[in-house]
């Protein structure tokens, strides 16, 4: 059976656009709600990275920290998040999920058990954001046989031949990070310079599929439109943090913004 | 898991940077492989130049004074009744610690690649006023990344860090100290890492830093060997080094030169920082038994919950107030090359008091932890047994500190 991740691509090739990926925290702001939240947004969402909030996050910006200390600071735990995404599964099976976070909580979890909590709550993918090319490439070879997509991150800083070399290694799905920045910064570069870059990457190996994150927004994605997918994080856990401060309900806010993030990519 | 003789313990790591097998590594974003490979090729191949070890060793005598002193602590040893006590006063350094080696050689490093901008954490100051010190002199822009809870009580450094021209930028995230201060100094230079170097300021963080740091803070053994020579003819039969461990600077330096000799002759003692005695926290993950886990780019033995969250530290001293520790430190213990064990606030204050009372030396609380226990185990120690502890930093910093802790007079005759 295909990865649900690949025919989420399929089907926004069909539609003749780039698959929209979301980024929510788990746990974010409680479990509950980040579950309504994954229930609001998979309407509009292609496919859903769920984050594990980590309390030394390296390569995080402001906001996605902010949710991650909330959720955390909520009493959010591993094994909740696996109960987040199976219980989102019962009510949307088909919707590929994605968990992101960072090597300790695997580690400490056990590489092998975790990836058994993967395959029964319904996991389709990893981003394991401080676990790089070549130290991933045994955990990766235990998620292929799981049929779980390692995504690969590749950098502006990434060279061509260590290009190259990683998507060789790759799954059919890698995540490009648009610029030198944490989660959520300004775009530092042209959404043109961006899409060129992109270009590159495809060249290599143009049957797999390249997603685009770090930094985009309402404002910039429609500029983007020409990648395979685009991965907006920040800009929703923003919208959670406003929507509380503000006490509003963020489970509207969100579903509100991820509707408006779909139709600019239309 | 061996130590091998003959060869440098900061080249003792395997092709991906790992110590023992399991300690250390690059565990960073993509973003950061790039820089980090940059920096593996510079100082692997500066390390072996003999025109760039000229150089640092003509800043290390000129600016930064060397050698320190080695000084025999001979009332406190007639105190104590045990062991020869003395003590390689580090403090003496430009700046008052250890931490200036170190940033001395990243501000080398950084001109050599080109870089304009350096950017450094810093838990006690130390390591902050060493960068912004050695960034002036060397004419490059300098951020620091400081936790507001260490902003705050460790006034004396902050004042020095600005006086030096560099921005601090003060970090509210966590628990406000230097691990959040680390994080986001990797986090600033994830973002900048094309225009800007960065200094770890000890030997943690991705296994470069950690070869980098050991490299630099060596400086300190290098010397005791030869005071110790010109003192005793010979390396003492029974010599026993005792340093604070926090992230390991300044006690892997102090060892380094010894490291082949027989444990039996040259016992190693890492003290680290056992908080307070009333609270369950502590900053002594090697003597309470943490676990392995990934802090800050390595694998290392870590403070951290059951599912891998970095737990809260507490310690009277903001520079041994760090979760983990260096991967170099986690391979001491592991091959018993070293021994770990750990003093608390309080023995840290007594220990002041006590070393201050005696002797014309006024160690900051980070050294004041090593001397608690040097002082405990001399008095069961022979005469002939000589004890070193590294005084690597001055106490002027912690004024506020000692003044609130054990009143106005012990700060006076600062």
């Amino acid at each position: 059976m295909l990865n649900p991740i690949s025919v989420a691509f399929i089907k926004a090739k069909q539609e003749n656009r780039p698959a929209l990926l979301t980024y929510t925290v788990a746990g974010d702001s409680s479990k509950k709600q980040s579950l309504n939240i994954l229930k609001s947004i998979s309407k509009n969402a292609d496919i859903l990275e769920v984050g594990v909030p980590h309390n030394t996050p390296v390569a995080d910006g402001n906001q996605i920290q902010t949710s991650a200390y909330r959720a955390i600071k909520n009493g959010i735990k591993v094994n909740d998040i696996f109960k987040i995404v199976k219980d989102f599964k019962k009510f949307d099976k088909n919707k590929p999920v994605i968990l992101m976070g960072y090597y300790n909580m695997i580690f400490q979890y056990g590489e092998n058990k975790f990836l058994n909590k993967c395959n029964l709550s319904g996991v389709n993918g990893l981003i394991v954001v401080d676990l790089p090319w070549p130290e991933n490439k045994n955990f990766a070879k235990k998620c292929k046989k799981k049929s779980i997509y390692f995504i690969q991150l590749l950098s502006p800083t990434t060279t061509k031949i260590r290009l190259k070399k990683i998507i060789k290694d790759s799954h059919p799905m890698n995540y490009f990070i648009s610029m030198l920045s944490t989660t959520g910064g300004k775009l530092k570069i042209s959404p043109k310079e961006i899409i060129k870059n992109y270009i590159k990457i495809k060249k290599i190996d143009p049957k797999k599929k390249v997603v685009i994150g770090f930094g985009i927004t309402e404002k910039t994605i429609g500029k983007l439109k020409s990648a395979d997918g685009l991965v907006v994080g920040s800009a929703i856990c923003k919208e959670i943090s406003r929507s509380l401060n503000h006490r509003q309900n963020p489970v509207t806010n969100v579903s509100k913004l991820v509707k408006e993030l779909k139709s600019k990519i239309l | 898991m061996k130590l091998k003789k003959g060869i440098p313990v900061i080249d003792q790591g395997n092709k991906l940077g790992f110590w023992g097998g399991k300690f250390g590594g690059n565990f960073v974003p993509e973003t950061l492989k790039k820089p980090i490979e940059d920096l593996e090729i510079l100082f692997n191949k500066l390390k072996k130049d003999k025109k760039f070890i000229r150089e640092r060793d003509k800043y290390f005598k000129n600016w930064i004074g060397v050698p320190t002193r080695f000084i025999k602590l001979e009332n406190l040893t007639k105190h104590v009744g045990g062991a020869q006590i003395w003590s390689k006063v580090v403090s003496d350094a430009n700046g008052g610690a250890h931490k200036v080696y170190n940033a001395t050689v990243h501000c080398l490093l950084a001109k050599r690649s080109g870089k304009k901008v350096i950017i450094g954490d810093t838990g006690a100051g130390y390591a902050g006023k060493m960068l912004s010190m050695a960034a002036r002199k060397f004419g490059l822009k300098c951020k620091i990344f400081m936790g507001a809870k260490d902003i705050a009580r460790q006034q004396p450094n902050v004042k020095a860090i600005k006086k030096n021209g560099a921005e601090v930028v003060p970090v509210y995230s966590g628990s406000q100290t230097l691990v959040d201060a680390v994080s986001e100094c990797m986090r600033f230079w994830v973002a900048n890492c094309d225009t800007t170097a960065m200094c770890v300021g000890s030997t943690v963080g991705p296994a470069v830093f950690v070869r980098i740091c050991g490299w630099s803070t060596s400086q300190i053994s290098r010397e005791l060997k030869v005071q110790l020579i010109d003192e005793f003819g010979s390396i003492p039969k029974k010599l026993k080094l005792y340093n604070c461990v926090g992230g390991g600077s300044s006690s892997f330096g102090f060892w380094n030169e010894f490291m082949d000799y027989d444990k039996k002759q040259c016992e190693f003692i890492g003290v680290e920082a056992g908080g307070p005695t009333k609270s369950k926290k502590h900053a002594a993950p090697l003597t309470y038994g943490s676990k392995i886990g990934i802090l800050h780019g390595a694998a290392q033995y870590v403070n951290q919950n059951s599912d891998g969250q970095i737990e809260e530290t507490e310690s009277i001293s903001a520079g041994l107030d760090y979760p983990g520790i260096s991967p170099l430190h986690c391979f001491l213990k592991d091959t018993r090359r070293a021994r770990y064990t750990a003093a608390s606030d309080e023995q840290a204050l007594n220990a002041y008091k006590l070393v201050t009372k005696f002797e014309k030396l006024r160690p900051s609380l980070e050294p004041c932890h090593a001397f608690a226990v040097a002082i405990a185990e001399s008095k069961k120690l022979s005469k002939d047994t000589i004890v070193v502890v590294n005084s690597c930093g001055d106490a002027y910093k912690d004024r506020g500190i000692l003044e609130k802790r054990l009143g106005k007079k012990y700060v006076k005759s600062n």
